[in-house]
């Protein structure tokens, strides 16, 4: 076959709602947009396992402090099979975690905001974990075979972390009136970032024609925002909560929100860098890379060892 | 060069009650094999209950691919006499087994 | 099963230490959440740690019933100062590394294991029942502690340092967990408790074992053991720990979360 008719049927495959494995022929370019896109997943991951981990110790209950660090131990685990899932297309673990450490590779921005209070672990799995669902299901249908799997695996552990989210914010706008002070501040430091997670309006985005041509997207950027907005708001106002945002107009007819300008200046400055926590995200990933080598370098070397004696 | 070792890749494949197959899950990375059992058991058995795990390392697997797709498979696609409803069962009888 | 209040007493001093080893431990793990040497590893430190906290739980809960001030398991782990709490030093010595954290444990785990199996055969029904649950658990910690003892020890040559030096200077806080009193020895009569100097023997040879085979010295056990953390005297870690878990609980009294 022509490079040409490889193409065709690979559009083909993806028009018909055929999944693309590993071992099929895939343009070069859907293969880098793809690892970027799964490694970027994977990152936010485990870089978002820091700002919640930030308050394991301070959980305020036992049973708190149980579902915490469960929902956190599940983010390594969904670290883990998205690095899988980019593994499948030939990139190593190593090379992907040493473009994290450098800086060569993104993740969510939100992650670069700091976790000030115990409500914002509440804000994190409610809004955070909620903008992350929303985009996680639509990922489910993405044309990739071991991304798409990881997706349902990954959503249908996840059911539990939005619920809890919310469950934190519920009862601390049932409590004391310094709770309920808590709830609001955290809902007004992180809807923006929240909001912004969907990032900007696709046109802007490079890669949007291929993500969608070749179905390594779903939806776009802004009707999974649009989604998000349209779930959340009334989940605020259920518990006497404010969104940050005097624009917000409700359209009864299409049930839809319109929302004000969002801040995209602030979001491109956070993801280059300068947001509040980038560089204490970063090191501690790598600090934790750094002080792991001579463990990991251990068990190797122990490996060599025992199978060298049973060889013997 | 990347100067650090992430361990070897290893195939999880989980089963998740007797009578039922063991499913490929995902795959983790271990040194040695104990320590790929532990890590399958950590990694994927947090929720469910599975009653065994199989690890096997990824370069031991051996598939086909692609291009033998035609050769391998396309054959099996006409012999529709491997399939029950070819056959034509007079009325009034049954010799399915229940 | 209906207890006098002095063994009712006994009974919740007996679970508070038991629970505290737990909490504090798995407080301890907790803390390398998300900063492990490799992703799966994080994983399995986690895993562990939830089974220790959720032991906790169970301990605590008991230790709140027998008190019979009708507190729960929340004010144990919460409401406790520094001086109440009863945990053995070995639990609140830092993480340091992955070597300190894997000696560490790995001394637990095996203590652990034997205690629980002894457990099972308690009089006391709601003992019987963590020790069930628990000892399955153990039985997977050790596995996991133990396993990575031999590749620190016969791994690389800075490892076998690394490990060395930390089966070194956590020697002196086993002793502890072997330690009896009065309140052992009256819930040892009702058969609820169990004797450990029994736990003590299998232990040694356990470990012995396995840090034999890591290519390891065995220390003895006739040094000198540090003891304290049953009667409430602790090392300056506790402090700190207790600040971080219970400062909100502290923070905001009347609240509810």
């Amino acid at each position: 076959m022509t490079e040409e008719q490889r193409l065709e049927e690979f559009q083909r495959k993806i028009d018909s709602g055929e999944k693309i494995e590993p071992k099929d022929w895939m343009p070069e370019s859907y293969r880098k947009n793809l690892i970027r896109m799964i490694s970027q997943h994977a990152h936010s991951e485990i870089v978002g396992m820091l700002p919640e981990g930030n308050w394991i110790t301070r959980a305020p209950s036992l049973r708190r402090k149980l579902i915490l660090l469960a929902k956190i131990q599940d983010e390594a685990g969904h670290g883990l099979y998205l690095y899988s899932a980019a593994e499948t297309l030939g990139a190593s673990r190593e090379e992907l975690l040493e473009n994290l450490h450098t800086g060569k590779a993104k993740y969510s921005s939100i992650f670069n905001y700091p976790t000030l209070t115990w409500a914002d672990i509440g804000a994190i799995g409610w809004l955070v974990d909620g903008a992350a669902m929303v985009n996680q299901v639509s990922l489910i249908k993405t044309s990739y075979g071991p991304y798409s799997r990881a997706m349902v695996r990954i959503c249908k552990e996840e059911a539990f972390h939005n619920r809890q989210g919310y469950e934190i914010i519920a009862e601390l706008c049932n409590g004391t009136p310094e709770q309920k002070q808590m709830a609001q501040d955290a809902l007004d430091r992180w809807w923006w970032p929240a909001i912004q997670m969907f990032g900007p309006e696709d046109t802007k985005s490079t890669h949007f024609e291929e993500s969608m041509k070749w179905k390594i997207k779903a939806e776009s950027n802004e009707s999974l925002r649009q989604k998000f907005i349209n779930m959340t708001v009334p989940q605020a106002e259920a518990r006497g909560l404010k969104i940050p945002d005097p624009n917000l107009v409700f359209y009864p007819e299409t049930k839809t929100y319109t929302y004000g300008e969002v801040d995209w200046n602030e979001f491109f400055n956070v993801i280059q860098g300068n947001g509040p926590m980038n560089k204490q995200r970063v090191r501690a990933r790598k600090k934790a890379h750094d002080d792991g080598k001579w463990v990991r370098e251990a068990a190797t070397a122990y490996a060599k060892k025992k199978s060298k004696q049973s060889a013997a | 060069m990347i100067n650090d070792t992430q361990w070897n890749l290893w195939e999880v494949f989980v089963q998740l009650k007797t009578g039922k197959p063991h499913e490929h899950v995902g795959s983790v990375h271990a040194s040695d094999k104990e320590m790929a059992l532990q890590n399958a058991r950590d990694v994927y058995a947090r929720r469910d209950k599975p009653v065994s795990i199989w690890v096997v390392p990824s370069d031991n697997i051996v598939a086909t691919i692609p291009q033998d797709n035609e050769a391998f498979f396309d054959p099996a696609d006409d012999k529709v006499y491997r399939h029950p409803l070819f056959y034509k069962i007079p009325k009034g009888v049954s010799v399915d087994i229940h | 099963m209906t207890y006098t209040d002095e063994i009712k007493k006994h009974l919740s001093i007996y679970a508070q230490r038991h629970g505290d080893d737990r909490l504090i431990l798995g407080h301890r793990l907790s803390e390398w959440c998300g900063h492990g040497p490799i992703l799966e590893e994080d994983l399995a430190t986690t895993n562990t740690s939830l089974d220790l906290i959720g032991q906790s739980v169970m301990w605590l809960k008991y230790a709140a019933e027998t008190d019979g001030l009708g507190k729960t398991e929340d004010d144990m782990a919460y409401l406790r100062s520094e001086r109440e709490f009863k945990n053995v030093l070995l639990v609140e010595q830092q993480n340091e590394d992955f070597a300190y954290t894997t000696a560490r444990q790995f001394f637990f785990d095996v203590y652990d294991l034997i205690f629980y199996s002894e457990l099972r055969n308690s009089t006391d029904e709601t003992l019987r029942g963590i020790a069930e649950k628990s000892v399955k658990e153990s039985t997977y910690h050790v596995r996991h502690s133990s396993e990575w003892m031999l590749r620190l020890g016969d791994g690389t040559e800075e490892s076998h340092q690394k490990i060395k030096n930390a089966v070194a200077d956590l020697w002196m806080y086993t002793g502890e967990l072997f330690f009896m009193d009065e309140t052992d020895e009256i819930l040892i009569k009702e058969g609820i408790a169990i004797d450990l100097n029994k736990v003590k023997t299998l232990w040694y040879e356990n470990v012995s074992k396995i840090i034999n085979e890591a290519t390891l010295e065995v220390p003895s056990l006739d040094t000198f053991m540090q003891k304290g953390g049953r009667k409430g005297i602790h090392s300056e870690n506790l402090g700190h720990i207790l600040s971080e878990l219970q400062y909100l609980k502290r923070a905001f009294p009347t609240a509810k979360w």
